[in-house]
């Protein structure tokens, strides 16, 4: 196929996944925020939310101080954020466009409607009037576009690139999601004193949990109180966990061989290293070493893999 | 001018531009008396649809050409809210129906005519037969712009230069009041459209299933498959087993929905320039998997743009070295570069008489008469004439550069008169044609507004179409302008046996 139809087909995908990224994490951050919590608390869960877009200092300079409102509105409707919403699923739907001849008509008025709904629900005020239902009808819009994708389309290349897509899109933003969490509990998360504290530490790791459909999963996993290596062992490295890393690595590796090529062989290699890495890794050691170097060196390799597919597959320089 | 209708024998005055639907029982009375006899059974079923009924029919046509996202970019254009520039044709629900005898005559007459037109640009290509013979004046084609002389003495397979051409077509009053059809003018670079003429019927079909099963309406669905085994018909002989592609300049291009789904009808990859490459002569594109050679290219690219070797250095939506590897017979290109010296608005009063050169044959067709203001005699009748005519830009298209005399202020008529002056071989002038008009949904209720047809004539090992084509509406009470970028509309045809 060609391979500025691969490229869409691949961006589509990520994009379709950073917008229910997006609309999970907000969702929570907006649940916790109707917790009765201090005003620093309050702050530092949203402002630890645009950290995992690497959008604090964009949004600071536009808006100054954090509250709730104005961060809902900067990642939902701004068009002029890249990592919004709104952005997120007129980018997805651009790229559907490019290619609309490829996706399957079912594919392509799933991308289509999605945009010219939440054009409307922004227009009309639903998203204002009731938060909570707007992020739950984006997620619904990313399963319902990754069902049909799954449901519909012809399994061959295009099929494969967009998996590959939503996979790698999923490592980042999981990665990410982790990293920040984990980052925004000072006292490390072993000791938690007060009786105000722990409770603080349970509404922490359950946002987190439910924000990747996690809490159901995690109770039926573990049977157990809600313990932050646990849950940190089950984002990073339970291939079982759906949206964990290592599920969404086994699946960028699946779907990598699907489309290998003579060039693509390192990239391979590279896919399966890292994914090797979680798949013999054990969380006492990584919390040894420490969470925050390690998630940092896995974003650094997700993005070079990124890269190499772009290069192999993508935006070839041959000719 | 809203007297020549296709529905009604006769227009009553009153009819004209008001709504008639009143209580939804009366939507076909009061506009015109004596349903002529192809319509007579739409008539009826029309006049027992309430009124309600037909207006969420509209509403649901409407929506779902917005979910399909079948729609044209208009150039700079914006929504009130400043967004999109992605715009819905407007589809009437009423078809416009032509009798399948009156087709049959049209279609040999648009064979032989496209026959004419391909011989025409062949021989302007090569020998310049006609040229020497003095039919059609040398400084005429030397002299225009659209001549490629880098097309001199290149051989295309078949012999076959307009492989896809769109004639547009209109139906009016000859000069005993009998309805005739004259073709208005040849499309024969990038004609557009015909994606329109498939989903307007895929839409009625879905709308009014039982109309299809009461009337004999010819299929159009298998227009893609047609067009298909034409751009396999004329690949190039170093290949048995063709690759064809669509050349799209890209998403923001206004006909970007059609060129999809023409590729996606096909099966056929759906390339930009940037997809595209040459080596050794050869036109190779981007994939996956590596270069893969392509030897049929539906462009959907004007000339200018197709190679910034040789035309217009600047651009991106082509690919260097293209004219290179079609010139060396490694590629076809469809249409081939240079059709338009034969569609040009100062051709086409030859093309009568290119028909009797090349065929030996009387036009079935008719021109409409046309005034070439090259000519001192006919400059200035059309000055004299300019408030009863319609003149046209040479090069103009899309409804643009044209005054149309009647319906111009006197200021617009002087400010042309000017123009015309200016630079005479620049213009062309018509007898303004009492278009003929179609009832057709618009605000107040059903009103006549006037249509055009531009059936799309394939040129393959043979000449073939699907029966009828796109007809286009123009919405705005009075106006003669159908284009989609002067706010026209589109119905479904129908050739009808009846």
């Amino acid at each position: 196929m060609l391979s500025r139809t691969a490229d869409h087909l691949f961006w589509m995908s990520r994009y379709t996944e950073r917008a229910e990224n997006t609309a999970r994490m907000l969702n929570v951050n907006y649940e916790t925020s109707l917790l009765p919590q201090s005003a620093t608390e309050t702050e530092a869960g949203w402002k630890g939310l645009l950290s995992i877009s690497e959008l604090l200092p964009s949004y600071t300079s536009l808006h100054g101080e954090i509250n709730a409102r104005s961060v809902m509105e900067f990642m939902v409707s701004d068009e002029d954020n890249p990592s919004s919403i709104i952005s997120c699923l007129r980018a997805a739907r651009e790229n559907a466009r490019a290619v609309r001849g490829t996706l399957t008509t079912e594919v392509w008025e799933t991308q289509n409607q999605t945009w010219l709904e939440v054009n409307r629900m922004l227009k009309t005020g639903e998203f204002e009037r009731d938060p909570g239902k707007f992020f739950e009808w984006v997620k619904f819009r990313s399963h319902l576009s990754r069902g049909v994708t799954v449901g519909t389309m012809l399994m061959d290349e295009a099929l494969y690139f967009m998996r590959l897509g939503t996979f790698l899109e999923r490592a980042d933003n999981t990665a990410r999601l982790v990293d920040v969490k984990f980052h925004a509990v000072e006292n490390e998360f072993m000791g938690a004193s007060s009786e105000h504290e722990q409770e603080y530490d349970f509404y922490h790791w359950s946002a987190i949990l439910r924000s990747v459909s996690g809490f159901e999963i995690y109770r039926k996993v573990y049977r157990d109180v809600i313990k932050p290596e646990r849950v940190a062992e089950l984002l990073i490295l339970r291939p079982d966990m759906p949206r964990s890393l290592h599920a969404s690595l086994n699946e960028v590796v699946n779907n990598l061989g699907l489309v290998a090529s003579d060039q693509s062989s390192d990239t391979l290699r590279h896919a399966g290293r890292l994914r090797a890495d979680l798949q013999f890794a054990r969380i006492d050691e990584i919390l040894a070493t420490g969470l925050h170097a390690f998630l940092t060196q896995f974003l650094d390799r997700v993005n070079a893999l990124g890269g190499r597919i772009s290069r192999d597959f993508l935006v070839p320089s041959v000719g | 001018m809203l007297k020549f209708d296709e529905m009604y024998a006769q227009l009553t005055p009153q009819g004209t531009g008001q709504s008639q639907s009143q209580g939804g029982q009366s939507q076909s009375q009061g506009s015109g008396q004596g349903v002529r006899p192809h319509y007579e059974a739409y008539a009826k079923w029309l006049a027992g649809q309430p009124d309600t009924v037909m207006r969420s029919r509209r509403d649901e046509a409407e929506m779902i050409f917005r979910r399909v996202g079948i729609t044209f970019a208009v150039y700079g254009a914006k929504d009130e809210d400043g967004s999109g520039t992605e715009r819905l044709i407007p589809f009437d629900l009423i078809p416009r129906i032509i009798p399948a005898h009156e087709w049959r005559s049209m279609e040999k007459g648009l064979v032989q005519r496209v026959t004419a037109l391909n011989r025409f640009i062949h021989d302007v290509y090569h020998d310049q037969e006609i040229l020497k013979a003095g039919v059609v004046p040398r400084e005429q084609i030397e002299g225009n712009a659209q001549f490629r002389p880098e097309m001199m003495g290149v051989d295309v397979p078949n012999g076959i230069y307009s492989h896809i051409s769109g004639i547009d077509i209109v139906r009016a009053p000859d000069a005993q009041g009998k309805g005739e059809y004259y073709v208005l003018e040849d499309n024969l670079r990038v004609p557009s459209g015909v994606s329109y003429m498939l989903e307007n019927r895929k839409m009625m079909m879905r709308l009014f299933p039982e109309l299809f099963s009461q009337n004999r309406v010819a299929p159009v669905a298998h227009y893609p498959d047609l067009l298909l085994e034409t751009l396999r018909a004329s690949a190039p002989a170093t290949t048995a087993e063709p690759t064809v592609v669509v050349l799209t300049p890209g998403m923001y291009n206004s006909a970007y929905f059609e060129h999809a789904f023409l590729a996606q009808q096909m099966g056929v990859e759906l390339v930009e320039g940037q997809d595209l490459f040459v080596k050794d002569s050869f036109v190779y594109m981007r994939t996956t998997r590596g270069p893969k050679r392509v030897d049929v290219i539906y462009r959907r690219v004007d000339d200018d743009f197709l190679d910034p070797q040789v035309f217009r250095p600047t651009s991106t939506l082509g690919c260097a070295g293209l004219m290179d590897a079609y010139r060396a017979g490694h590629v076809a290109i469809c249409n081939a570069v240079g059709t338009g010296v034969a569609d040009d608005k100062s051709i086409y009063p030859y093309v009568p008489k290119m028909i009797e050169f090349y065929l030996g044959e009387k036009p079935i067709l008719n021109n409409v008469p046309t005034y070439m203001c090259r000519n001192p005699d006919d400059l200035k009748y059309v000055m004299a004439n300019l408030k009863d005519l319609v003149v046209k830009e040479v090069h103009g298209a899309g409804g643009y550069g044209m005054l149309v005399g009647p319906a111009a202020t006197k200021a617009e008529i002087e400010d042309f008169g000017k123009a015309v002056l200016a630079n005479p071989t620049g213009y062309i002038a018509q007898p303004t044609l009492s278009l003929s008009s179609c009832p057709t949904y618009v605000e107040s209720g059903i009103a006549p507004r006037h249509i055009d047809l531009r059936p799309f004539v394939l040129s393959g090992q043979s000449v073939q179409m699907v029966p009828g084509g796109l007809t286009r509406v123009a919405l705005k009470e009075g106006s003669l302008v159908v284009n989609s970028s002067q706010g026209g509309g589109t119905k479904d045809t129908w050739i009808l046996e009846i």
